[in-house]
């Protein structure tokens, strides 16, 4: 069961980045970094509403809120110029991002380790098949799913999510048909931010905050989506499922070999069928 | 697009002013400017190596970083473990990290763009994964400390060297060697083959059109990039006195394109120009601040917005507009 709510998590966050790459075929380093700045943004809105019982859910819309904010004004600002450059200065562009924030964080909460407590409702656990199960860890796992088929639903069954389809098909025919290509990016970044700051604001209860948590998150948030699909929501769904299982029956199969094996996959699912399990080829 | 100098510039023999004044590095500067000049020559080829698929084929490779591991490891392994000396260690690291991005060059070349970069970065995490677990060949986390300095005593014989400690003399095999690789790379980058390379960045399609075999030539970059990566981790495991696992974690590969870009991808003395700046900067910076990596995404998004063809690029503009000024 912790597996699962790990893989709850994980999956939240290649969630958006998959979304940001669906839409703007560009791969987003920053990604694991705005979960870490919404990981310290729900520690400090705790600080602030300490006493209060809600401390913790008013942190984690401060968290969804802010991360969105962050990610509007960097697209907005800066990324929306480097549209149509080649892949090399979006990529170098999002690194630089993890440089930038990963030091501004560390320059406004330090380096030690930070944490939240669970909210009080959700104190506590129940037994299940001999192991305790915390009531917290069972919100994870029902949120996440929730999350993902709302984002899902929107972008299949609302007009918006149609505009997003199309603009990830032929950005300039839609820009001719007279939608404001322009803000649905933003508005795109932004939410994909927002997952991001969801997820760090969610993971706080769970995990403590440290700098260096950005990379770390990053890169198993990229064999994820490679694994199901760059693009995919589903994909991305399965891929969080699999990395799990790959990483704990790599650990039975080669001990110390485990990270390993969850690369090695990667490599080869992007041999073999670079839009990942469950998505489509893109030409 | 490749950038160049008036010809009466190009008339002054830089590469050979440069090449001579750091001869004179160890005689006219302290201990430890030979130092950072050993690590500029390094960080120079490795840089000069990428540039190879970055701007020469137009490769966007964020994995390169697996083949300067891979030859610090085997020149580290060679020399440590099995007591090979090094002047058979250097070419080992070399063959090896070649070998290495043959294999997975093979399977690189045939994805395109954000793919392609995507599994140099899985190959490289899988190259950084075996170094950091494999305990019995690499030393896991823990790394390979002490790797021994190549015997180089002969060197004392010579004239005004006598005083010279292990670090100068160090110094010297590293300038040559490195000096013999870059003109193995520019002669590369001049020759017929490396024109097809060119042609291949510039329109893969039509090269192919013409009855260029564009996989083989990527493929043919990628491992002479590889090689030459090699040999500038081989140099820089016995420089840094040991090999780690980080030198082989993705992050490096993004400072080694950084270095590209800064000096500038579009010109070949480019990269080895951003290695030195880059280096430079970091020794003054991080003697002020602990917050480099702030300081190194600014320069980034500067680089990135205000002059995407680096250094060199800006000053072949501001060049051009100075000889066009006097010309009118």
């Amino acid at each position: 069961m912790g597996g699962l709510t790990a893989a709850m998590f994980l999956f939240l966050i290649a969630s958006g980045l998959s979304l940001i790459f669906g839409v703007l075929r560009v791969l987003n380093f920053a990604h694991g970094s705005f979960y870490m700045i919404g990981a310290y943004l729900a520690w400090q809105v705790v600080r602030w509403t300490s006493p209060s019982g809600a401390a913790f859910w008013l942190a984690t819309v401060g968290a969804v809120v802010g991360v969105a904010l962050l990610g509007g004004i960097i697209e907005r600002l800066l990324f929306r110029h480097l549209y149509g450059r080649e892949e090399l200065y979006q990529l170098l562009f999002t690194y630089a991002l993890v440089l930038i924030l990963g030091d501004a964080a560390k320059f406004t909460w330090g380096t030690d380790q930070l944490s939240v407590s669970r909210p009080v409702i959700l104190n506590g656990g129940f037994t299940l098949f001999g192991t305790i199960l915390p009531y917290y860890n069972l919100f994870i796992i029902i949120v996440g799913p929730l999350i993902a088929l709302g984002v899902w639903l929107m972008l299949t069954r609302t007009g918006l999510g149609r505009m997003v389809r199309a603009a990830a098909l032929d950005r300039e025919m839609l820009d001719a048909l007279g939608a404001n290509v322009g803000w649905l990016y933003t508005g795109m970044f932004m939410l994909s931010a927002g997952l991001a700051g969801l997820a760090g604001a969610l993971v706080t209860p769970i995990q403590s905050i440290v700098p260096g948590m950005d990379v770390e998150i990053i890169v198993q948030a990229f064999i994820v989506v490679v694994i199901g699909g760059l693009g995919s929501f589903w994909g991305t769904f399965w891929g969080s499922m699999l990395y799990g299982q790959v990483l704990s029956f790599g650990i039975l199969i080669f001990p110390g070999f485990s990270l390993f094996s969850v690369f090695a996959l990667m490599a080869v699912i992007l041999i073999v069928r670079p839009w990942g399990l469950f998505g489509k080829p893109i030409r | 697009m490749t950038g160049r100098f008036s010809p009466r510039s190009r008339r002054i023999p830089w590469t050979l002013i440069v090449f001579a004044l750091a001869l004179f590095v160890p005689w006219l500067g302290s201990r430890y400017d030979t130092f950072l000049a050993t690590q500029i020559l390094i960080y120079a080829l490795f840089a000069l190596s990428l540039n190879l698929l970055l701007g020469v084929t137009g490769l966007t490779s964020f994995g390169h970083v697996a083949y300067f591991g891979i030859g610090a490891y085997v020149c580290g392994i060679f020399m440590k473990t099995l007591g090979v000396p090094f002047f058979l260690a250097f070419p080992a690291a070399g063959i090896g990290s070649g070998l290495f991005a043959l294999v997975f060059g093979y399977f690189c070349v045939r994805l395109t763009k954000i793919y392609f970069a995507m599994l140099t970065l899985a190959f490289s995490q899988i190259v950084w994964a075996i170094c950091f677990k494999w305990n019995d060949v690499t030393g896991g986390d823990q790394g390979l400390p002490d790797v021994p300095f190549p015997d180089l005593d002969w060197m004392s014989g010579l004239p005004g060297f006598g005083h010279f400690r292990i670090g100068e003399k160090f110094y010297f095999l590293t300038l040559i060697l490195v000096m013999l690789c870059v003109a193995v790379l520019h002669r590369l980058e001049r020759s017929p083959f490396g024109r097809v390379l060119t042609t291949i960045r510039e329109n893969p399609e039509r090269a192919a059109f013409v009855g260029v075999n564009v996989r083989a030539y990527e493929l043919a970059a990628f491992t002479a990039a590889g090689v030459f990566a090699g040999f500038s981790g081989a140099l820089f495991g016995i420089f840094n006195r040991g090999v780690f696992a980080d030198y082989v974690f993705w992050s490096k590969s993004a400072d080694v394109m950084i270095m590209t870009i800064l000096g500038g991808m579009n010109h070949f003395w480019g990269p080895a120009i951003g290695a030195a700046v880059l280096t430079i900067l970091n020794q003054q910076i991080t003697s002020y601040t602990e917050y480099w990596p702030f300081v190194l995404g600014t320069i980034l998004v500067i680089l990135l917005f205000v002059f995407p063809g680096g250094i060199m690029g800006a000053l072949d503009a501001g060049w051009t507009r100075l000889t066009h000024r006097r010309d009118a």
